[in-house]
């Protein structure tokens, strides 16, 4: 309606980084051959993809043969679970707070959940409950900074916990929202799967990768040429590789700085928001007041007596672009797992906001949001939540 | 910069469910300068195969509003609708009654609950593609039939009161639903040949209302008996059970033709009697709503969404409709509307007799 867009859903899809942006054009131009000829055009092709391999490999720790570049996230998810399943069986173990991606693949095939704590932090004694009650546990998954809330989980105790009680399962990790504000490669150390995508890092949609710790015995979804290790066949996507690989390369080399930065505006968000609206607004995975378990973009919130839905429609039309819980394909906003899983009840619930912020984020951002919201909280209030 | 929800142009919200009506009543409000917004409800988030609350709805309705250039939005108003229109219907058919969910759904939903959320977000009106008209008497704003007698939904709006039609447009209630295809289909609009949606959204074909009320209620079996109390067959489940029903009521085959003219769900017995006993002289009304004064001469009266109005007279005292000629006997929880000319002057439901 009026003013700028103030962008705080980084979450979801954060804007494509110039680094990247200009990495896929180039590449774009340059590499059009299939990187699995043999003519110059076609070995051009391939060292931008295997250099954009060894990238993406010193960025999360692991070796350049172990990088599967897939389409995004949910095929990283997907080809982790059900990759597993189809090669071992078993029963998958993954938290109830997991991303629909992982979540589905798992549910689908049988699998066990455990909960997350009040605090949004996956229950991990919960989970040795679990892995103590179920015979032949294949694989456990567990994100490592969650999509909705921002709670990063405790991967190296979860790692402890599951070498300790299913010695035998393989562990793996949604770290999609974890590159930009965690050091991943430290974080999963102990973990034989880990899926990344381009977009909330600044990288092209389309993009991502799967971790594939080496020699580790896992069907492929999609059977083919055998690309990618024999693990993905396809194709392979040189440009989005190197855009990708761009993305993760200035994401890490920022990040410290980056961290820092943004947890200030986050924080400042939150002060404002509480500041103004009082006892009307919950910090979600902050019962306590305690924020330390938090990735430092995410500010997600439960407002009391208000809508998420007429709530963004109002921000919307005043240029924030923020989100609620999960969208169903139809674009209705639908109740969310993880605050349900987490003990937040529905009415309270109906009235999540999650504000997500990223490397473009600004205090101008902050304050505009900090102006608005009160406002328009105000005004669903006044008429009954919306 | 304006305040927060506040909206100066008089901005209309319109409803957009993906289909044609819905679709032509937005491009007459854009064409008419209205600045206007679409929003599509989704109601049901079960199973569907009716045509109704599907993905592929609210993809028609967006990519119409894309065309006219529009902002479209959902609003997932599903644990209304559950609460409002889907546990009330399956708790009346326990209780023996025979709903009509869609005007309950008209009532909460489409008006009330939208409304609401229409206003809290800056909007003074909203519209529909309903076929009924909204016309300006001394008394303020009323409802009536909508100018193709084929379409009217005047029925099943008849709930809306003043305050709601106040804020209501219907663009295509002057319209004929030939005119509606045609606007469409000149300007293009994807919408133009889709067959309407003509079954409650929430009960499949494939499944059937059976199976939908056996997950929520207990069906219990039941007596047929004959008007001496004589038991003539039994029902497998009593509150599935409809007044005028012939078949399925386990009876000796050979004799005239029997039809349901009474259900006792608390005792589960099932009354059948011949063609001429489905008549009745008078029908008890309950929540009966006049919106002017009560009228006391005969009346059309009209009990079912696309049936033929017949004259009665209602008697608000005795709370019945004593019918100028005999009647067939209406399910009890069916809406009974009452029109003077094309224009609805009241409204309630049938009662048990």
């Amino acid at each position: 309606m009026d003013g700028d867009e103030i962008y705080l859903d980084h979450a979801a899809s954060s804007p494509l980084r110039d680094e990247a942006r200009d990495a896929w054009i180039a590449a774009s131009n340059l590499h059009q051959a299939n990187p699995t000829g043999a003519h110059k055009a076609s070995r051009d092709a391939r060292r931008a993809l295997d250099d954009a391999r060894d990238v993406v490999a010193a960025a999360i720790g692991c070796e350049a043969s172990e990088v599967v570049f897939t389409s995004g996230g949910s095929e990283a998810d997907n080809l982790a679970v059900r990759g597993v399943l189809a090669s071992r069986g078993g029963t998958v173990v993954c938290s109830a707070g997991e991303h629909h991606a992982v979540l589905e693949p798992v549910e689908h095939a049988g699998g066990l959940t455990f909960r997350l704590r009040p605090d949004g932090v996956p229950d991990v004694g919960h989970l040795a409950e679990i892995l103590g009650s179920a015979a032949d546990v294949s694989l456990v998954s567990v994100m490592a900074v969650n999509n909705e809330i921002g709670v990063v989980a405790p991967l190296g105790e979860i790692a402890e916990t599951v070498r300790e009680r299913s010695p035998g399962a393989l562990l793996h990790t949604d770290a999609v929202q974890a590159v930009q504000w965690l050091d991943v490669a430290d974080a999963t150390q102990e973990f034989d799967l880990i899926s990344i995508t381009g977009h909330k890092i600044g990288g092209p949609v389309g993009t991502g990768a799967l971790i594939v710790r080496g020699g580790l015995e896992l069907d492929p979804l999609i059977l083919g040429g055998g690309q990618e290790q024999g693990r993905r066949a396809g194709t392979p996507d040189v440009a989005g590789a190197v855009a990708l690989a761009a993305a993760v390369d200035a994401t890490v080399r920022v990040r410290h700085d980056d961290v820092a930065r943004v947890r200030k505006l986050r924080d400042r968000l939150l002060d404002g928001l509480v500041a103004g609206l009082g006892d009307q607004v919950v910090v979600s995975a902050a019962p306590e007041g305690d924020m330390s378990h938090i990735a430092a973009g995410f500010a997600h919130v439960c407002l009391r007596q208000v809508e998420a839905e007429a709530l963004l429609f109002l921000l919307d039309s005043h240029g924030l672009r923020a989100s609620a819980a999960s969208s169903c394909s139809a674009g209705a906003q639908e109740p969310s797992h993880v605050l349900a899983s987490m003990g937040i009840p529905r009415d309270l619930a109906i009235g999540s906001l999650r504000l997500s912020l990223g490397p473009s984020s600004t205090r101008a951002d902050v304050d505009s949001a900090l102006r608005l919201i009160p406002q328009a909280v105000e005004r669903l209030t006044r008429f009954g939540g919306g | 910069m304006s305040p927060v929800g506040e909206r100066p142009n008089g901005p209309v919200m319109v409803a957009m469910s993906g289909g044609v009506d819905s679709s032509v009543a937005a491009a007459i409000l854009q064409e008419a300068g209205h600045e206007i917004v679409a929003v599509t409800m989704k109601l049901w988030g079960g199973e569907s195969d009716t045509g109704c609350c599907a993905v592929s709805d609210v993809d028609d309705a967006r990519r119409v509003a894309d065309q006219l250039g529009i902002e479209h939005h959902v609003f997932n108003f599903g644990d209304d609708f559950e609460r409002d229109v889907v546990a009330p219907y399956a708790a009346d058919h326990a209780a023996g009654r025979t709903p009509n969910p869609c005007i309950e759904c008209n009532r909460h939903l489409k008006f009330d609950r939208l409304l609401n959320r229409a206003e809290a977000l800056g909007f003074s009106r909203i519209a529909t593609g309903h076929h009924a008209r909204i016309v300006q008497t001394a008394r303020g704003s009323r409802l009536a039939r909508g100018a193709d007698p084929g379409k009217d939904q005047s029925y099943v709006l008849h709930v809306l009161d003043q305050p709601v039609l106040d804020r209501l447009m219907l663009p295509v209630g002057s319209m004929t639903k030939a005119d509606v295809r045609r606007i469409a289909a000149d300007m293009g609009l994807r919408t133009a040949t889709k067959p309407e949606s003509q079954d409650v959204c929430f009960i499949t074909n494939q499944h059937g209302r059976a199976l939908f009320l056996g997950d929520r209620i207990p069906l219990r079996r039941g007596k047929v008996v004959d008007s001496e109390g004589h038991e003539v067959g039994s029902v497998d489940a009593v509150e599935l059970v409809t007044i005028g029903q012939r078949k399925g009521l386990g009876l000796v085959g050979g004799t005239d033709p029997h039809y349901v003219i009474d259900i006792d769900t608390a005792s589960a017995v099932v009354t059948v009697g011949e063609r001429s006993s489905l008549d009745t002289a008078s029908t008890n009304l309950e929540s009966w709503q006049w919106f002017d004064e009560p009228s006391t001469g005969s009346v059309d009266v009209q009990c079912s969404a696309h049936g033929v109005p017949a004259r009665g007279q209602i008697d608000v005292a005795t709370m019945t409709v004593r019918w100028d000629q005999p009647h067939r006997r209406i399910a009890m929880g069916q809406s009974v509307v009452a029109y003077s000319d094309d224009t609805v002057i009241g409204g309630g439901i049938a009662a048990r007799p």
